[in-house]
């Protein structure tokens, strides 16, 4: 599929970066323009991430669709190699449709608005690219790049601490990827390709032998932990997720938005790329201690997120609660890659699908709990729960909204986080039963600070301070929240219309 | 006979710089002018051979020959592969630059520019010499314009101790690669000073091993080699801002160069046996530069210790002996060349208003200069490795050329990344973010045209060079071939 015979996907990435360019040109002081324009460019991805959606074909026999091809370094062979599949396609989309969500939010801006709508579209790039790039040097450049615009985005509009922050958030990044880094060049090295496709015959493949005067299992065993430690800093796993509660806090509220949104789905995804595929043996081989740190993560995430006090960083730490379910999950798959047992199989298969679907969910509902949080900051300027209080009888249609969303992040049958947390705990429950037992802990924890925030809000006496203060949800408001909700509802009645693309992938990987 | 565009690239600015010195001194529009024009006519002709070089054919091309003291088998002897020229370009590039930023100089202009003449001929000179008398007599040539640059124009407490250090180090090193340089001379028994003559000498092993140290150290001196590389930050914060960018944007490429032609080169198997040992120093290079730059409070001192520690992977790419390291390090030296002479150039624009380069003094700059900024941000990026940068298409090879021969050595020097960012980025924040400190206020202002040309064009070329590769690497290919046949064949 190609538009002035470049391909879609090249398109795909390259509007925003383009767009952002032509940001520049706009002189600074039109506010209004730059901040409509940014808005019109990250609509265009999100057209095209529907067009693609339309035309993917879920039962081809290709491993990738939509592929292109061309050389970047040829000295040592590394091609720009973009493909989707059903997994990536959902990941696109999910990027695609909340940039303009948090660029429309992000209109409360006030100062700089032009260098960070431009900063946002490089983010997008940055981001899109992860999702699409076949070729382990390109899927590195697109992973890193998006850190300088998230840096900045924090750095320089976000909270109180946001220096502390944000050097946190790309140190950890940074300091994480140095051993991917270093485990692609080395696959590269010994494959002589940076190509996945080519890497996923080649590499799997080597089995005995020595390799830098190292058996070549013990080579191969520390290569793994370096993807893995790289992608559980991302998620994050426990015990790697300290950066993540600062960055989330202290980010504005539309950079917040895509950090939780969009930016952990790249952890997961390195995962159900690169890792699963690229180390079947290990993966099954260490999978148990996966599942111990995700089951930490739903655990502590909980109960971290139960005992705060300020709003965001509840939100935050409730990311990293159900996360914490997307890598139980991946690990069950790897750990089934092992097996050969059909019901085994089949776990792990439902498994990956609702690590798919919660990724996407998690999106959703990540998003849009912080926007609804921002929406009260930007009203109220105290995030602190116990500030608040009664609001319902002021904003009631902020309250019913938050209520909502809520919901959905608390797995409410109906809402869309059910259906993925569900057959999250289905497929990884015959393959690690006590520690899915011991996850729903974490899930009866997550009931209570979900509560919990709504108590302190809307409910009990109201607190007279903020009378003829908070005012009602507005209209653009409502823009960002209600494409929200009507997806979240629609995957939680009818999940088949997105199900039916991420399973034909995950049968054909898992 | 084709038009001799290497002797006028090399003799051009030498007359310019003669010229200068005996117009009036009171001239001054006159002096920059002639001074602007010659940097503009030599970056011309450095683009003009970057395009014109056949690189399908590769090897030297360009060549000039002329009888110059027949009796010892010296010839006036110029020719460019594919390794020189992108030095060359380099070279073109940051002279003219210099000579834009240091536009407003009020201090004897007429001095500072001859001198910046006399070090362009110098570089341009080295890296097109195929004689190896010609390459040291380029190479000392450098020596004097440095040292008066420096302790004339220099930074008022350390110029002579800058300069003098430096002059001393670099005089030491150019003494050991004398010896070196006599040594193979006279054991080649060719009489010849000819560099493509001595590239099919066939020494024997024991001579390559003995003398390749004195020749690959006594130049890589210049090339900030650990642990001879203490010259480099002390030389390169007391300079004055236009010196700061040729030393450490070119100069410091002219050792590397000179350590690999003469060195690398000739001595192929002197290379290979001492190769772990330049490793090792490199990584120390590397890693050591790194740290020491994080814990600076002076802004210029974080550049000069970034640079020691960017050369290293120079080295270490040198050291691999293979076609991905050596091409990365061609590339790495391009790429250093630009984002350090961008670096200093935005130090100078900052300390020419704040009038210092203390960072607890510093703050809040962005807001006045804004496109310094951003030229730093992206000469940090660069210098962090990031991908999308000319750094990251460098530094890839490099670690991949170092998988290759000694992987311990891509594992450790990784560790500098992370360090680069760190320091970046608190130098950022720092300097141009949060509050503008009160006694700096009152000097600031935006950078001049000049100032904002130059701080343009060199982020541009590196994000250019970091997304399309190919517009150097399949140059550099080919004059790594060349050398590494030379490795093979002996």
């Amino acid at each position: 599929m190609t538009f002035l015979s470049i391909p879609i996907l090249a398109w795909l990435i390259l509007i925003p970066v383009l767009g952002g360019l032509l940001l520049l040109l706009i002189p600074g002081k039109k506010v209004a323009l730059l901040r409509w324009s940014a808005l019109g460019i990250s609509l265009i991805p999100l057209v095209m991430a529907v067009v693609l959606w339309v035309n993917y074909q879920p039962k081809a026999d290709a491993l990738f669709q939509f592929e292109m091809n061309i050389p970047w370094f040829a000295a040592i062979n590394s091609n720009i190699h973009f493909g989707i599949d059903g997994i990536s396609l959902v990941m696109v989309l999910l990027t695609a449709l909340l940039t303009p969500l948090a660029i429309l939010t992000s209109f409360n801006i006030k100062v700089n608005v032009k260098a960070f709508m431009v900063l946002f579209l490089l983010l997008e790039t940055g981001i899109l690219g992860v999702f699409v790039s076949l070729d382990l040097l390109v899927f590195f450049l697109f992973w890193e790049i998006g850190l300088v615009p998230m840096y900045f985005l924090i750095n320089l509009w976000g909270g109180e601490k946001r220096n502390y922050a944000s050097l946190k958030f790309i140190i950890f990044t940074i300091g994480g990827s140095l051993g991917l880094l270093l485990a692609i060049q080395m696959i590269g090295v010994v494959t002589g390709t940076f190509d996945f496709v080519e890497i996923l015959i080649a590499w799997p493949a080597l089995q005995s032998g020595t390799l830098f005067g190292l058996p070549l299992e013990t080579v191969k065993a520390i290569a793994f932990w370096a993807f893995v430690i790289a992608f559980a800093i991302k998620v994050p796993v426990w015990p790697f997720h300290t950066w993540l509660p600062d960055a989330h806090t202290e980010a504005p509220t539309g950079g917040s938005m895509i950090l939780a949104g969009v930016l952990l789905k790249l952890g997961a995804y390195g995962f159900l790329r690169l890792v699963l595929p690229l180390f079947p043996v290990e993966s099954a081989k260490y999978a148990g201690w996966l599942a111990v740190l995700a089951v930490a993560a739903i655990v502590f995430g909980a109960l971290s997120a139960a005992s705060q006090k300020d709003f965001k960083r509840l939100v935050a730490y409730s990311s990293i609660n159900h996360m914490g379910f997307v890598i139980l999950a991946v690990a069950a798959a790897a750990w089934a890659g092992g097996s050969t047992d059909p019901a085994i199989r089949q776990s792990s298969v439902i498994a990956a699908n609702g690590a798919v679907l919660q990724m996407f969910n998690h999106g959703l509902s990540a998003a849009g709990m912080f926007f609804l949080v921002g929406v009260l900051y930007d009203r109220a300027h105290t995030r602190m729960l116990d500030k608040f209080g009664g609001l319902f009888a002021i904003v009631p249609t902020y309250g019913a909204i938050l209520i909502f969303l809520s919901m959905a992040s608390l797995g409410l049958p109906g809402l869309n986080g059910f259906v993925s947390e569900f057959m999250i705990v289905r497929g990884v429950w015959p393959i690690f039963m006590l520690l899915t037992a011991i996850s729903m802990v974490g899930l009866l924890f997550t009931g209570v600070y979900v509560v919990k925030a709504l108590k302190l809000v809307l409910q009990g006496p109201f607190n007279e301070t903020w009378a003829g203060k908070i005012s009602e949800i507005n209209l653009r408001e409502l823009f960002v929240i209600v494409p929200l909700m009507i997806l979240i509802l629609s995957i939680g009645v009818w999940p088949s219309w997105i199900l039916n693309i991420i399973n034909q992938t995950v049968m054909r990987w898992f | 006979m084709t038009f001799p565009f290497l002797s006028v690239l090399i003799l051009l600015p030498l007359l310019a710089g003669v010229i200068l010195l005996l117009l009036p001194a009171g001239k001054r529009g006159l002096i920059r002018g002639i001074a602007l024009g010659v940097s503009l006519i030599t970056f011309a002709i450095s683009v003009y051979l970057f395009a014109a070089y056949d690189k399908d054919l590769a090897g030297y091309q360009f060549v000039e020959q002329m009888q110059w003291l027949p009796a010892l088998g010296i010839s006036y002897h110029l020719g460019v592969d594919g390794f020189s020229l992108p030095l060359e370009l380099l070279a073109g590039i940051v002279v003219l630059c210099g000579v834009m930023v240091s536009w407003k100089v009020e201090d004897r202009p007429r001095e500072f520019f001859a001198f910046i003449m006399f070090l362009a001929s110098s570089v341009f000179g080295v890296f097109a010499s195929l004689d190896l008398f010609l390459l040291f007599f380029f190479f000392e040539l450098a020596v004097f314009p440095k040292y008066l640059m420096i302790v004339m124009w220099g930074s008022p407490k350390t110029k002579e101790y800058g300069g003098m250090k430096l002059t001393l180090y670099l005089f030491f090193g150019s003494v050991v690669a004398l010896v070196g340089v006599l040594a193979i001379y006279f054991t080649s028994g060719l009489q010849t000073f000819n560099l493509l003559e001595l590239e099919q000498a066939g020494f024997g092993l024991a001579v390559q091993k003995l003398w390749f140290p004195f020749i690959f150290i006594g130049f890589g001196v210049l090339g900030g080699l650990f642990p001879f590389h203490s010259w480099a930050p002390d030389g390169h914060v007391a300079a004055p801002t236009a010196v700061s960018m040729l030393l450490a944007g070119v100069e410091m490429k002219v050792g590397a160069f000179a350590a690999l032609r003469a060195g690398l080169m000739l001595l192929p198997d002197g290379m290979q046996f001492w190769a772990p040992l330049v490793l090792i120093l490199a990584t120390i290079n590397v890693v050591y530069g790194a740290f020491i730059a994080m814990i600076q409070t002076d802004f210029k001192y974080v550049i000069g210790f970034s640079s020691v520690s960017h050369m290293g992977l120079v080295f270490i790419g040198f050291a691999t002996l293979t076609p991905e390291g050596l091409t990365g390090a061609g590339l790495q030296m391009f790429s250093h060349g630009i984002m350090t002479a961008l670096f200093f150039a935005v130090v100078g624009m900052v300390y020419d208003r704040a009038h210092t380069r203390n960072m607890a003094e510093l703050g809040g700059l962005a807001k006045h200069m804004p496109l310094a900024m951003i030229g730093f941000v992206v000469g940090g990026l660069v210098s962090m490795g990031m991908p999308g940068f000319s750094g990251f298409v460098a530094e890839i090879p490099i670690y991949m050329g170092a998988w290759k021969t000694m992987p311990l050595v891509a594992i450790i020097s990784v560790i500098s990344i992370v360090v680069t960012a760190a320091y970046i980025l608190l130098v950022v924040r720092r300097v141009f973010f949060g509050e503008t400190p009160e006694p700096i206020r009152a000097g600031l202002s935006d950078i001049s045209v000049m100032d904002k040309i130059v701080v343009v064009g060199l982020s541009l070329l590196m994000i250019l060079i970091g997304l399309i590769p190919s517009l150097l690497v399949p140059m550099i290919q080919g004059g790594v071939s060349h050398i590494l046949s030379l490795v093979g064949g002996a």
